[in-house]
């Protein structure tokens, strides 16, 4: 398998245009089965003008990529994980976006890796400018929610910013990352950047914890292929506990205070 | 000002979705069709555009079947002033690349000052069709903005990315799409439902925009459903509820045994 890795593409917005035309030379250059790209919103933008470029359809968001009978063929999770699908290009070579954190990119088989700063851009293309720039803080210390082992998050149930604090506890008790559902995010509760769900991230640990969390079709689409599912919900009709593999019924602030005791006590 | 917006119609999120598992496509009779929640922000920030620019011309396109009518219905409900519905049986299916090559031919008749789109769609997920047109189309595309300001000759807005908040302005014309941290859509009013019964509703098919056939496609090969998660062991909190998740956490390896 000869496919293109596509990587280093922090910062590239306002160039997009122009490395899209220089990779698609690349491309046609190396006679490559695939395009790799990352599916974040420079990749995909990237991957969209590079597919319209060399009039090639894109398979999106994959989070398995193999070659079968000479031909690339990607794995797909579809609607949160509820469908599994394969892929593969009829007619021209795919460009691949892949699903953050699923496949160690530069290490599949006959990867040729290529930083996005190793490309000359084209000159004249249209594109946007970036008026300014800044970094957002990010480092909180836990591992990045998309790619951690175990995944703490609180819901509506946990009631406020302040309370959250104690998911925030349970997380570090457990060297886990921070999650949340969107009404968690919409009341303020947590950041943007914590929304487990349809809209927000996909998580797929080791170990996922819903702490006050009913479990809407929207927020399972985000979590449902985690490894374990463990709830803690004071509504023993809530929705989560269908899909929990441990659940709790019973006052998250009585609970999680004695879990965090009892794995601090191990 | 011309602003094109492009509307598509995908299952509820609200209830269960579901592929046909023989042709891998949408299984479009499992769940209520509705206009993309992402599309409606992208609509209001062109209405808000057109509430202080009366002069301002607002057209919402789908490509999608029969039903997806009723989602511009919608769009002309809430403020466009007229919409253009791309129904053609042969392009049921389409890939993302063959629907931007339709979109991009409607567009061409549009010749619209700006496009606004959502940044990904919540069935497909893809968001890769803004930047298939901004190639196809020659046009910058501002993409991912959670806030947008619409100049005369310029559009601006703010897009974070991982660790980056950047400002990004672009020419007219351009290409934009929104997340779902842009404008939160309007309902329509009542007033809005009663005109949207004159505004036009034009039909036309792939044909009729002078696109040729598809050269190259994606193919779903093969589709599985993931057995249904089943519960497992439920308990009460009776005062011993956090030491019992502890030792189920740690029965299984879950968590360090200390």
């Amino acid at each position: 398998m000869a496919v293109i890795v596509v990587t280093g593409l922090e910062g590239i917005a306002g160039r997009i245009a122009g490395l899209a035309a220089a990779l698609a030379e690349r491309a046609r250059a190396a006679s490559a089965d695939a395009v790799l790209l990352p599916h974040t919103p420079d990749g995909r933008e990237l991957a969209g003008r590079l597919a319209a470029r060399l009039g090639s359809p894109v398979l999106v968001d994959a989070v398995g990529v193999r070659l079968e009978d000479g031909r690339v063929v990607t794995e797909h999770s579809v609607f949160g994980g509820s469908f599994v699908t394969t892929a593969a290009a009829d007619g021209a070579v795919p460009v691949v976006t892949v699903r953050e954190g699923a496949l160690d990119l530069p290490a599949l088989p006959g990867a040729d890796v290529v930083g996005a700063a190793e490309l000359a851009p084209a000159e004249g293309r249209p594109d946007v400018t970036v008026e300014s720039a800044e970094a957002v803080p990010v480092d909180t210390g836990r591992p990045e929610l998309r790619s951690a082992r175990i995944v703490v998050a609180g819901g509506k149930g946990v009631g406020s910013r302040e309370a959250f604090a104690l998911v925030e506890r349970l997380a570090d008790a457990l060297g886990a990352a921070v999650g949340a559902s969107r009404v968690a995010v919409d009341s303020g509760y947590a950041p943007q950047s914590a929304q487990v769900g349809q809209t927000g991230t996909t998580v797929s640990p080791d170990l996922y914890i819903a702490l006050g969390i009913s479990g809407a079709i929207q927020h399972r689409a985000g979590m449902q292929t985690a490894k374990t599912i463990v709830a803690v919900n004071s509504d023993p009709d809530a929705p989560i506990f269908e899909i929990a593999d441990f659940g709790v019924v019973g006052d998250l602030f009585e609970v999680v205070p004695q879990l965090i005791d009892a794995l601090e006590g191990r | 000002m011309k602003i094109a917006v492009l509307i598509k119609e995908v299952p509820d999120t609200y209830g269960e979705r579901r592929l046909d598992v023989t042709t891998g496509l949408l299984d479009r009779a499992a769940s209520d069709a509705v206009v993309d929640e992402i599309d409606e922000r992208a609509l209001e920030v062109a209405l808000q555009y057109k509430d202080a620019h009366k002069d301002a011309e607002v057209v919402a396109i789908a490509m999608g079947p029969a039903s997806a009518r009723d989602s511009l219905r919608k769009a002309l409900q809430m403020g466009a002033d007229r919409a253009v519905h791309i129904l053609d049986d042969a392009l049921a299916g389409a890939d993302a690349l063959r629907t931007a090559q339709v979109l991009a031919a409607a567009l061409g008749r549009e010749q619209a000052d700006l496009v606004i789109a959502g940044n990904e769609s919540t069935d497909g997920r893809g968001g890769v069709v803004p930047a298939m047109l901004a190639e196809m189309l020659g046009l910058p595309l501002a993409g991912s903005l959670g806030s947008v300001e619409i100049g005369e000759t310029v559009v601006r807005g703010t897009r974070t990315t991982g660790a980056e908040v950047a400002r990004l302005g672009a020419a007219l014309p351009a290409i934009i799409s929104v997340t779902e941290k842009s404008a939160e859509a309007r309902f329509p009013s009542f007033k809005g439902v009663m005109a949207a019964k004159k505004k036009p509703l034009e039909a036309v098919t792939a044909a009729s925009l002078g696109v040729g056939p598809a050269a190259a496609t994606s193919l779903v090969l093969t589709v599985a459903e993931r057995p249904a998660r089943e519960a497992g062991e439920r308990i009460e909190d009776e005062g011993d509820g956090g030491r019992r998740l502890a030792e189920w956490l740690a029965a299984r390896g879950l968590v360090g045994r200390g």
